[in-house]
């Protein structure tokens, strides 16, 4: 039986047994005289939950095991008697039969294989029907039981909202395991890298080659530094150089100067741009501004101009980042008060002046952390320099030059045909655990400037 | 010593005269710092607004051609060429039966003679043939009558019809034009990922994207609403919440790429699922998700009024009947637009994805969650890095799609919280 199937059957059930259950509740709050705990729902929901989750959690600890008991089983038979010991081999001829039986593969490269492939499919669905019939029976048992107890005094509701309190407990979890587990995939490649590598040499060697790796002493070509530099210069300066002006000029004119119905248009136009996807404007950066760039670097006389520039990346980077930092800024000048704003009116300071004088400073903790927040935002923007910067390492503070950035690596080495534990796929992982740290503390810097400056003023 | 100094005599007040030439000049001065600071704000918003509108306008420019073929009138005749029993032309077998009877060789061979000087069989795009098998399986008579057929040009004939092209291929098009045409590519809606231009299409990226999209939905709408629910609702304030509050803020944080590596990590390396699978791309996209959707659905949950829960319990209502009952439909709204705005922002993902190994060929869409599959934003990242020319205008009409998708998602948005969001 396929495991649609049977998942619709244990579905099946647990409907079933809400209806009778609930029928049952029904049937027995006809008495006008008691007062009951629970609503007839709750007896519905209370059979269906013991029908569903044993047979749902067993399934799924038997979709974990099954294909190790099968490969168990082929094994323990007679006609694997000559398989060769286990390694490599072995592993090879038990996948090749597999494929076979599930009819993913149509030859096999061991005659072995052959011979245990019709073992194999006989294990397989022998290890199938009796899941199914173990499920089956769980969800009877399980249903059967919690019905024995829907009676008038049984309160099924704290038995259910129990249940649903859990769930909602574990919902929250999974987002500490999704931290746990980015942490710890980072750090056990990476201490893995670090062992091939040492840490001073990736993280202050100035050589970045991953090309050409020399076995002897593979941390020679694989100092970060360039890379630090390159995604600092495009994501923190370039970027910021572009994005704060536009940002903060265009939140201090919609806020201060426009008109409502223009604010109403102009402010939305602005969020498209933060929702046009990042592939979109690496595209755009390689094939129109990249050029551009570089016919102005060459008409400027500069000898290096290339045509995968950081000024190109880090522009088009800026211009993705002017909404976030706009709607900062629209917040922290927002949140000062406004008797600060009337009294520089009241003493004739012009408008213009009592923004530049009063309100800019007076919000540019909150402008600060934003700004903070868009430089984490840049440096670990992918697509953008993927598309449009060089995958070339070097150390230059020519805007026209060539630089990569940390992002970029990481999508070169790992979409390679690199093996999955060479010093080449682990230094990505060393990449991506720099990243995630240098994010994190940007974001917690900036959090605590933000939090700070609001409790100021409240 | 200490003798109270006299205050200083007042001058004698006056009125600032306000007429000087001195004055007229500072105010002047003022007034116009005033207005050049003004035009630098409204400089700003408009050239945030011009980069926009720039950059829409190369899209759709470059793009609009991508959504049409050029085609060449093609004189047939398969009569004795291409010779099929016509008992195999319906049904399945009907595909196999015609590239069997040499079907692809009778349309280069009926090229070569209709345009001997122009190129002949080179004029056409490698499509074309597929193009007649599919207008035999319509009318097997186009086997037995000679007849005219239209048939997708070559990529450097379609690109110099559209006056993008090289020179010889200029020269060829100029002696072909009364028999060239423009129609609306259909295959580029119904296709997938092809070598040749004027063959690929986005079907098989658009239905990657849809496959991953009900992955990610499936996961991480439940998940951040049960969270969210939970964090406000319920959550004790202790050292646990305050651990799950922060990890969740932080994942909203944190760099698409590195979601991309931790399900490369885990669900490549140690579950071993199949790579460049949907089911994959849409785990990876569900992690990257849900805390937006948590936190969206946070804001939505506080802002319904405390006498709403105060009421519901009031009346008798257990916490959960309270928070399932009334607060989560009266939030529901809020949630949903935080929901569309986290899925339309993983839709236009291509970071984490390429991780996952979905960069590669595929030339059929998937039939199911672990096919391998590409998705939209993945195709046009695969596009922009071919060479031949022909690529360019499906790039950008792709790149257009996707826009049409995302602007339409965050409209919805826009409108339910229009229509739904109540001002308490």
């Amino acid at each position: 039986m396929s495991a649609l199937a049977l998942l619709f059957l244990i579905a099946a059930l647990g409907l079933i047994g809400w209806i009778v259950a609930r029928a049952r509740a029904l049937r027995f709050r006809a008495s006008p005289t008691r007062r009951f705990s629970s609503l007839p729902q709750h007896h519905g929901w209370f059979v269906a939950m013991w029908t569903l989750l044993p047979a749902l959690v067993f399934l799924g600890i038997w979709h974990v095991t099954a294909p190790a008991l099968v490969t168990d089983a082929v094994i323990a038979s007679p006609a694997a008697a000559t398989l060769p010991p286990p390694g490599l081999d072995r592993a090879a001829i038990l996948s090749e039969a597999r494929n076979l039986a599930n009819g993913d593969a149509y030859g096999a490269f061991h005659p072995m294989s052959e011979t245990l492939a019709p073992l194999y499919a006989r294990e397989q669905s022998r290890h199938d029907w009796t899941a199914t019939a173990i499920a089956l029976l769980l969800a009877f048992a399980g249903g059967a039981l919690a019905f024995l107890r829907v009676r008038p005094g049984f309160s099924a509701r704290t038995q259910v909202e129990r249940v649903v309190m859990g769930l909602l407990l574990v919902a929250s979890l999974i987002a500490i395991l999704t931290t746990i587990g980015i942490i710890a995939s980072l750090l056990v490649e990476s201490a893995r890298f670090f062992q091939i590598v040492p840490i001073t040499q990736f993280l202050f060697g100035t050589h970045w080659s991953p090309q050409v790796i020399d076995a002897r002493d593979p941390g020679a070509s694989l100092g970060a530094v360039p890379l630090f530099w390159g995604t600092f210069f495009i994501g923190a300066i370039i970027a910021m150089a572009v994005a704060v002006p536009l940002g903060l000029m265009s939140a201090i004119y919609l806020t201060q100067y426009a008109r409502h119905t223009t604010r109403r248009w102009m402010k939305p136009m602005l969020e498209v741009l933060a929702g046009v996807p990042t592939v979109v404007y690496g595209y755009f950066a390689a094939l129109t501004v990249a050029p551009a760039v570089r016919d102005l670097g060459v008409a400027l006389g500069i000898r290096w101009a290339s045509s995968e520039s950081a000024l190109a990346a880090g522009v088009v980077m800026g211009v993705m980042i002017i909404p976030f930092v706009s709607s900062m800024a629209d917040d922290s000048l927002s949140a000062v008060p406004a008797a600060m704003r009337d009294g520089s009116l009241a003493m004739g300071a012009t408008q213009s002046e009592t923004i530049r004088r009063v309100l800019v400073p007076a919000a540019l903790p909150g402008v600060v952390g934003g700004v903070l927040l868009a430089v984490s935002r840049a440096i670990g923007e992918t697509m953008i320099v993927v598309m449009a910067a060089s995958g070339v390492a070097s150390l230059t503070l020519n805007p026209f030059a060539s630089t990569t950035t940390v992002t970029k690596q990481i999508v070169d080495l790992l979409t390679g045909e690199a093996e999955f534990d060479s010093a080449k796929t682990l230094a990505a992982f060393a990449l991506g655990l720099t990243l995630f740290v240098i994010t994190l503390l940007l974001n917690v810097v900036a959090l605590i400037v933000v939090r700070r400056y609001r409790e100021s003023y409240e | 010593m200490n003798k109270p100094v006299a205050p200083p005599a007042p001058a004698e007040r006056r009125p600032t005269d306000w007429q000087t030439p001195a004055m007229q000049r500072r105010i002047r001065r003022r007034y116009a710092a005033e207005r050049r600071f003004r035009l630098l704000g409204l400089a700003a918003v408009f050239l945030s607004a011009a980069f926009l509108l720039y950059l829409l306008a190369t899209m759709i420019g470059q793009g609009a051609s991508g959504f049409t073929e050029t085609r060449i009138a093609l004189p047939l005749d398969l009569r004795g060429r291409v010779v099929v029993n016509p008992a195999r032309l319906n049904g399945a077998g009907a595909d196999l039966a015609l590239a069997g009877a040499g079907l692809e060789n009778a349309v280069d061979a009926a090229a070569n003679a209709a345009y001997p000087r122009q190129g002949g069989a080179t004029l056409l795009s490698d499509g074309a043939w597929l193009r007649v098998r599919d207008a035999i399986k319509r009318d097997p008579a186009l086997l037995r009558t000679p007849t005219t057929i239209d048939v997708p040009v070559a990529s450097a004939i379609d690109m110099a019809y559209k006056d993008d092209g090289d020179a010889a291929s200029e020269a060829a098009v100029a002696a072909l034009r009364p028999h060239l045409s423009r129609e609306l590519n259909r295959g580029f809606f119904a296709g997938s990922d092809a070598t040749d231009p004027t063959r690929a299409g986005i079907w098989g990226a658009l239905k990657g994207s849809l496959l991953t999209m009900i992955v990610t939905l499936g996961l991480a709408f439940p998940i951040g609403v049960l969270s969210a629910l939970y964090l406000e609702e319920y959550a004790p304030r202790n050292r646990w919440t305050d651990l799950i509050e922060v990890s969740i803020n932080n994942l909203a944080a944190v760099p698409s790429i590195i979601f991309g590596l931790l399900g490369l990590a885990v669900f490549l390396g140690t579950f071993h699922m199949p790579r460049s699978a949907a089911v994959v791309g849409g785990l990876t996209l569900a992690l990257m998700t849900m805390p937006v959707i948590v936190i969206a659905g946070r804001n939505a949950i506080t802002a319904v009024p405390p006498s709403i829960r105060d009421a519901a319990r009031a009346l008798g209502a257990s916490p959960i009947q309270v928070v399932f009952h009334h607060v989560l439909p009266l939030a529901l709204p809020g949630i949903l637009t935080g929901t569309i705005i986290g899925m339309a922002r993983a839709l236009g993902e291509t970071a984490p994805l390429l991780m996952i190994g979905m960069r590669a060929f595929i030339a059929a869409p998937p039939g199911k969650l672990t096919d391998p599959a590409t998705v939209l934003p993945v195709q046009i990242f695969l596009w922009s890095d071919e060479v031949q020319k022909g690529f360019v205008e499906k790039t950008s009409a792709a790149i257009i799609v996707l826009l049409v998708v995302l602007l339409a998602m965050n409209g919805v948005a826009i409108y339910l919280r229009n229509r739904f969001e109540t001002r308490w």
